[in-house]
């Protein structure tokens, strides 16, 4: 099988640590601006950054419907933190006129771990990747806060102050979330795992 | 595979690579000063990635003179409040409790600024000794590492706060990553000699020697009025700027913010900073830089 080509969206964000870790989980991997960029690729990472930019830039240069038109064609699409953010069908605590890629079936909370002074790095046990908990690092991270009946949870962590805990890891067929940056350790096995979905997807397309 | 090991599985607040990550976050992206929540909301809606909050903005500090100090707690909770983006603040050089008390207000990163006077003219503030990061300003590659030695966790290139004028950014900006472009040239044996020369510890010498780049985010700030000016400090290498008195001292903030904000981003495509550039109204005015008197100029501010 060919490697797999995955873009990464870069609006704006820590593109470049994205791009490594791909290339590190034996990706073609590149970055993705525009729509005629977009559709060069098999699939696509939505990095972390400032999502009400981002969102805002890709309504302004004209790739957020042709993100959602491969969204909903199938393409595998892995968004961190602000990235999750823009998978979300529903957010809370966003800016009224936020729009998002949308196409996992969950609600998430922006900033919901809180400012700055809480942000934290932890391990967290991640579903599909049993061999040790991965790497988490939380920066003013989202928490999902409800999910659909055909959403799958990867991770939760506990909660500091009370007995729930929160949902930071998910997947909805070829679509996966992550509250934290697995990007900025140099554990890269979310972003093999992620490889894995494309190649399965491609492999089941050729078919 | 490699995997990174875990030292411990509990969370832990304020690390280095927790302090840096978030400016890694910020990349791409313009950093806009507001003294006011008005101010925040029209950097929020042009698609900021972060306001600093400063009571005033460098030109007027310029024009006003006198003892430029941290902000009021009233005026950088207001601004907390009214937006969602992450909010910075400046704290003179040296005055940690300055930084204790921004801090304490729940910003998300703290700018040891030669913007403001410093207090302190020996020792800049020991930013390990914080949860909150620290930005911080440099003129060179030395500048840089001693902050970075002193726990910034990213660096901006000083320029020329509140003149409009670009030039010294180009210069800052050009210095440090030349040096680092020599660095790369050398061999272990000269690393020694570079790191004395250049003031700063070898570790991280030898470290920027490896990357090519510094250990933090770079980004550029000092006289950047304009898309283009924006445009030309990202292809110079920065990784985002900071923009002051640029935008609230021009004739429509509003439009300008949105417009460096679309050249920042396709900031190596000329007919998107062209389009960007056009019916923006008044530029702020400028100063020129030769015509500062060296007691005037901020960059030689921090050591």
């Amino acid at each position: 099988m060919s490697t797999p080509v995955i873009g990464v969206l870069a609006l704006q964000g820590d593109v470049r640590e994205h791009l490594v870790a791909l290339a590190e989980a034996d990706a073609l991997a590149r970055p993705v601006r525009r729509a005629e960029e977009l559709a060069e690729v098999d699939a696509l990472v939505i990095p972390g950054g400032e999502s009400t930019t981002m969102s805002k830039l890709a309504l302004l240069f004209g790739v957020m419907d042709p993100v959602r038109e491969r969204v909903a064609a199938g393409m595998p699409v892995y968004g961190t933190c602000a990235g999750m953010i823009m998978l979300a069908d529903k957010i809370l605590d966003g800016r009224e006129d936020q729009e998002t890629v949308g196409g996992i079936d969950m609600t998430v909370r922006r900033n919901a771990f809180g400012r700055q002074n809480e942000s934290f790095e932890s391990g967290i046990a991640f579903a599909g990747l049993d061999d040790a908990p991965v790497h988490g690092v939380f920066i003013r991270a989202p928490w999902v806060e409800a999910v659909g009946a055909g959403v799958e949870v990867l991770a939760e962590l506990p909660a500091a102050d009370g007995p729930d805990s929160r949902i930071v890891a998910v997947r909805q067929g070829n679509l996966l979330a992550t509250s934290f940056h697995p990007e900025l350790t140099g554990d890269h096995r979310v972003h093999a795992y992620f490889v894995r979905m494309v190649e399965e997807h491609l492999a089941a397309a050729a078919r | 595979m490699s995997t990174t090991p875990t030292t411990a599985d509990q969370p832990q607040i304020g690390t280095a690579r927790v302090k840096r990550g978030m400016a890694e976050q910020l990349k791409g992206g313009v950093i806009m000063d507001v003294v006011n929540a008005e101010q925040a909301k029209i950097a929020e809606d042009a698609g900021a990635v972060a306001v600093m909050a400063l009571e005033r903005v460098p030109a007027d500090i310029r024009k006003d003179g006198g003892v430029a100090r941290m902000s009021d707690p009233n005026m950088i909770e207001e601004i907390i409040e009214a937006v969602s983006i992450p909010v910075m603040a400046k704290s003179r050089i040296g005055h940690f409790v300055e930084a204790q008390v921004l801090q304490s207000l729940g910003v998300d990163y703290i700018d040891e600024s030669e913007v403001l006077t410093p207090a302190d003219e020996v020792n800049h503030s020991d930013k390990f000794a914080f949860t909150t990061p620290f930005v911080c300003g440099a003129t060179n590659l030395g500048e840089a590492l001693r902050r970075i030695a002193e726990g910034a966790a990213m660096i901006r290139s000083k320029g020329e706060a509140g003149t409009g004028n670009v030039v010294e950014a180009v210069r800052h900006l050009r210095q440090i990553k030349n040096e680092i472009g020599q660095l790369r040239a050398l061999d272990n044996n000269e690393l020694y000699a570079a790191a004395k020369e250049l003031r700063a510890p070898y570790e991280l010498v030898k470290e920027v020697a490896e990357l090519g780049k510094l250990p933090v985010v770079l980004f550029s700030a000092g006289g950047v009025a304009t898309p283009a000016d924006a445009a030309l400090m990202r292809q110079l290498g920065a990784e985002g700027v900071f923009v002051g008195s640029g935008i609230f001292k021009s004739g429509d903030p509003a439009k300008r913010a949105a417009a460096i904000v679309k050249a920042t981003t396709f900031f190596d495509d000329p007919k998107v900073i062209a389009d960007a550039s056009r019916n923006l109204g008044e530029a702020m005015v400028g100063i020129n830089c030769d015509t500062l008197p060296e007691t005037e100029r901020y960059a030689k501010r921090g050591w």
